[in-house]
């Protein structure tokens, strides 16, 4: 059974399709890409997804049910957790209060209990410290637990987003260009966790990506876009391989 | 230099960093229990330290925290303090539940300043906040059978469960009590899931939207708590001024919350305290100087035989009506200039230089030039 499914997904800005007419299914499990030149619509189709922009038409099926009019801050708890292309952070805030609030989706105090800071808020923040650990050790973050964003090289505020979207326990994780400003080595490092992501905690992967190396080591399956249109959809060789693809990429 | 180990997940949820930093606020203490034997003659003006604490406290939730400006404040101030001598004067409610109720009616002026809110930012917020401030100043002086319009209402002393707040002294005691419990309760916000979505909300709207913070919800709260503080804080400041007018509530106090919280260093509660010393002890501090500074030029100059006449030409210069906002403005800009974090981030600088003696860097607190800016969101 899919996991995720967008049906004939589309979205116009005034005059211009931003997406037009995409469908695709994630299977449980799967790591999907999608590709594209640059302003294909790619990034657009994940604020479709994390329902930050209204689609026109089209509908979005998570793990069964209907999402396609869900308020956004709705979807976290659902089971979709997501990263941005030009990191969204909170900066001014250190990388374990970042990672807290990732845990926002599972808040079970109200705001008395919290003004009070009573028993149970204590008890509740030690579960989310203990989670946040957990996520901490599986990215390797422990030198970096009480550091400001702000004094954080690329690199590694790349991980912490990662951190923050593992934070919510999601079952659907979207990526939005994972190792865009990363070197060779850190890209490396990234690809082995989308690999890990995926195997040691069972969570199905949406990524949008440019790097070939990266796609081709960790996709499952890939949907190349252009101008909002779907241009082919399969493994990342026959993708690559498709006389479509290659002419949107390289021209005639 | 002290290194602090972390052996267990609640050491992060204290109060107190370490035990020294305990025995140091206990040191506080202390010394705010001695201070009315040291200076008996400023008690009055040390609870409205205490009061603009709880005021900045108030604008440094909203402010600071959330990252939503408002130049309005002095409004929620007003409406706390004429709902407090209502409720305590013309209805004889006993005075913690009045204010309790004025807190509550204030919370709901800020749900209804921050409804809007929702769906403006920056400077427009700021705009609209301005002018609910005005219109709150109008409503007050016109609304004659409550407030008593320009003519003022005189306000009684604070009786609490049959005991009568006389003197300076129990009041002093008194606001340092709600501004302690005021600090307690933001700080337990700021630690549990609300506080942490404020901060979000600040620092990147779309990315607390996408980890689940329901922008309006929380928007709302911080107004509503912002506000609530505003009305306790108005309950006592209607009792340290001890007599009510519309015109107190004006704009420019609005502006001196601000730089309160801008001079105290946004984004930390201390901010909001040192924030609060120095917008309530300059005028204090400046009309000290306005008797002694002339003399003092005197007797320096008198060395040259020139004594009298700079002395007359200081003096002058120091009874100019304009002075003290003329100072509060320029201390604004020099803190822009070279202290963006405030009080509290010069206090950060001088504690780190100590701890890390002889070794410490200016590079420390340099800022970094970012280059990459994200194109954010709307």
């Amino acid at each position: 059974m899919s996991l995720f499914k967008a049906e004939n997904l589309a979205i116009r800005f005034g005059g211009i399709k931003a997406v037009d007419g995409v469908s695709f299914d994630v299977e449980q499990g799967q790591v999907f890409t999608i590709i594209g030149p640059n302003g294909a619509g790619k990034t657009t189709i994940f604020n479709l997804v994390s329902r930050i922009y209204d689609a026109t038409d089209g509908r979005l099926v998570f793990n069964g049910e209907d999402i396609t009019r869900v308020p956004p801050h709705e979807i976290a708890a659902r089971g979709i957790a997501r990263t941005f292309q030009n990191i969204e952070l909170f900066e001014h805030a250190s990388v374990l209060q970042n990672l807290l609030l990732g845990r926002h989706a599972h808040k079970r105090t109200n705001f008395v209990e919290e003004l009070l800071f009573l028993p149970k808020a204590r008890r509740l923040e030690l579960d989310h410290r203990e989670a946040v650990e957990k996520v901490i050790d599986f990215l390797d973050l422990q030198p970096y637990r009480d550091s400001l964003i702000v004094n954080l090289p690329y690199g590694v505020r790349k991980v912490v987003e990662v951190a923050r979207a593992l934070c919510t326990e999601p079952k659907l994780l979207l990526l939005d260009e994972p190792s865009s400003g990363l070197n060779v080595e850190e890209t490396e490092d990234m690809a082995f966790w989308i690999q890990d992501i995926r195997s040691l905690l069972g969570i199905t992967v949406l990524m949008v990506e440019h790097d070939m190396s990266l796609v081709s080591a960790v996709s499952d399956k890939v949907l190349a876009l252009n101008y909002g249109r779907p241009l082919a959809m399969g493994t990342a060789r026959e993708v690559q391989e498709h006389p479509d693809v290659i002419k949107a990429y390289l021209g005639e | 230099m002290r290194f602090i180990f972390k052996t267990d997940y609640a050491q992060d949820l204290r109060l107190f960093r370490d035990e020294v930093q305990r025995n140091w606020y206990w040191a506080l203490l202390v010394g705010l229990l001695v201070l009315p034997v040291l200076v008996p003659d400023y008690l009055i003006d040390i609870s409205l330290v205490f009061i603009y604490g709880l005021c900045g406290l108030s604008l440094m939730v909203l402010a600071g925290f959330t990252g939503l400006v408002s130049l309005g404040h002095a409004a929620f101030l007003g409406i706390g303090a004429y709902a407090h001598v209502f409720f305590t004067q013309d209805l004889h409610l006993p005075w913690l539940l009045s204010v309790v109720l004025s807190a509550a009616i204030t919370a709901g002026a800020g749900v209804v300043v921050g409804l809007p809110a929702l769906r403006m930012t920056g400077i427009y917020l700021t705009i609209a906040t301005l002018a609910f401030a005005l219109i709150i100043q109008e409503v007050l002086t016109h609304w004659d059978g409550f407030t008593n319009g320009l003519l003022g209402k005189a306000v009684e002393k604070p009786v609490i469960f049959g005991y009568r707040v006389g003197t300076d002294l129990e009041f002093y005691f008194l606001c340092m009590i709600f501004l302690g419990g005021g600090l307690w309760l933001t700080r337990n916000l700021l630690r549990t899931p609300t506080g942490r979505a404020w901060v979000a909300i600040r620092d990147s709207e779309i990315a607390a939207q996408s980890m689940g913070v329901n922008l309006a919800l929380y928007k709302t709260i911080a107004f509503a708590y912002s506000a609530a503080l505003m009305g306790v804080a108005g309950a006592l400041f209607s009792h340290q001024i001890k007599f009510l007018a519309p015109d107190i509530f004006n704009i420019l106090l609005s502006i001196q919350f601000l730089l309160m919280v801008v001079v105290g260093g946004l984004g930390s509660l201390h901010g909001a305290v040192f924030g609060a010393i120095f917008v309530a002890m300059l005028p204090v501090m400046i009309s000290e100087a306005r008797d002694t500074v002339p003399v003092w030029f005197g007797h320096v100059f008198a060395l040259f035989g020139a004594g009298d006449a700079v002395q007359a030409a200081v003096d002058r210069f120091v009874k100019q009506p304009g002075l003290e906002p003329g100072i509060f403005g320029l201390i604004l800009v020099l803190f822009i200039l070279f202290e963006p974090l405030g009080i509290y981030g010069r206090w950060v600088k001088i504690k780190v230089y100590f701890s890390l003696f002889p070794l410490y860097k200016r590079a420390t607190f340099k800022r970094q030039k970012s280059y990459m800016k994200s194109e954010r969101l709307r």
